[in-house]
């Protein structure tokens, strides 16, 4: 059982940051639907298992746009020589025929930049409910918006998940070196 | 003696203001930015500051940096204020949805009447 190089990074870009951020947005936002409930306005420092949840899920958040933009993009992007077989040029194969651009012309350009708003505004609830958990307690204006924020995070985040997963499977990133998973199947 | 911890009634709201309001300032940069880039072959070619990613690098690093120095500057002038949270919320939240807006390519087309 083996995968290409670009495979197993794709898939720590997707699977492992991509899924694991999105699934802490969601739990980031059942935390805060919490904190709305009435009794559980205090003004003690967050628990420090809330610390680092918040912290490794804007880590995450970053790793995934980060590795997206900065590795797998210029993949899917490059040009081909003359010649070369399309399968390894994502882009090119997709906007090769008008039955499949629309994955990269709407999908693509759509994902490339939104997925960005989910670790800003992730870093910015994070930041306020570490930091100023006083006035979090406080004010209900203050958690309904930032709540209105992380919702916003979790759209952003599922638009270029739910898009990259799409697009991978109908143009694969794939190439470099293959990697053996395990031994062959007897 | 029992020891009786004091605590702030109404902590001031400014820092938070900052954070939410230079957030939805750095959303609407992010999408103003892509269209810009979209439009023109001046901007994109201004934007390429890596060119195996092309004008996302330019676009994506110069809202984070427009946010962040939005952030700072806000927070460093809000830091002992407490403000009408809900005007500052409105306003945030209309930059948010427009940056989010922005970054939906048929209205960036509509926009560049392509």
């Amino acid at each position: 059982m083996e995968v290409t190089q670009r495979e197993l990074v794709t898939m720590v870009h997707g699977m492992l940051f991509g899924g694991f951020f999105l699934l802490a947005l969601f739990g980031m936002f059942v935390l805060l639907l919490d904190r709305n409930s009435p009794g559980a306005a205090t003004n003690q420092p967050a628990p420090r298992w809330q610390t680092i949840y918040l912290i490794a899920m804007v880590i995450v958040g970053w790793a995934a746009v980060l590795s997206g933009a900065y590795i797998i993009y210029p993949w899917y992007r490059a040009v081909a020589p003359p010649g070369a077989d399309l399968a390894l040029y994502p882009k090119l194969l997709l906007t090769a025929h008008p039955f499949t651009a629309g994955w990269h012309n709407f999908g693509m350009e759509w994902k490339e930049h939104v997925a960005w708003i989910a670790p800003m505004v992730c870093t910015m609830v994070a930041w306020v409910l570490l930091k100023h958990r006083a006035a979090w307690n406080a004010d209900r204006a203050v958690r309904t918006t930032v709540l209105g924020f992380a919702a916003t995070a979790f759209l952003a985040a599922a638009i270029a998940g739910g898009w990259g997963a799409m697009i991978d499977k109908k143009a694969p990133v794939e190439g470099g070196p293959s990697i053996q998973l395990m031994g062959s199947a007897k | 003696m029992t020891e009786i911890k004091l605590v702030p009634q109404n902590p001031a709201n400014g820092p938070i203001a900052a954070a939410v309001l230079a957030c939805g300032f750095g959303c609407f940069f992010l999408g103003a930015l892509a269209v810009a880039g979209d439009g023109s072959k001046g901007v994109a070619a201004a934007l390429n500051f890596y060119n195996p990613t092309g004008p996302l690098a330019g676009v994506t690093t110069v809202a984070i940096a427009l946010w962040l120095v939005c952030w700072a500057v806000l927070a460093m002038r809000w830091r002992n204020k407490s403000l009408a949270f809900g005007k500052v919320s409105a306003i945030a939240f209309l930059f948010l949805a427009l940056g989010l807006l922005l970054t939906f390519p048929p209205f960036g087309d509509l926009l560049l009447g392509h």
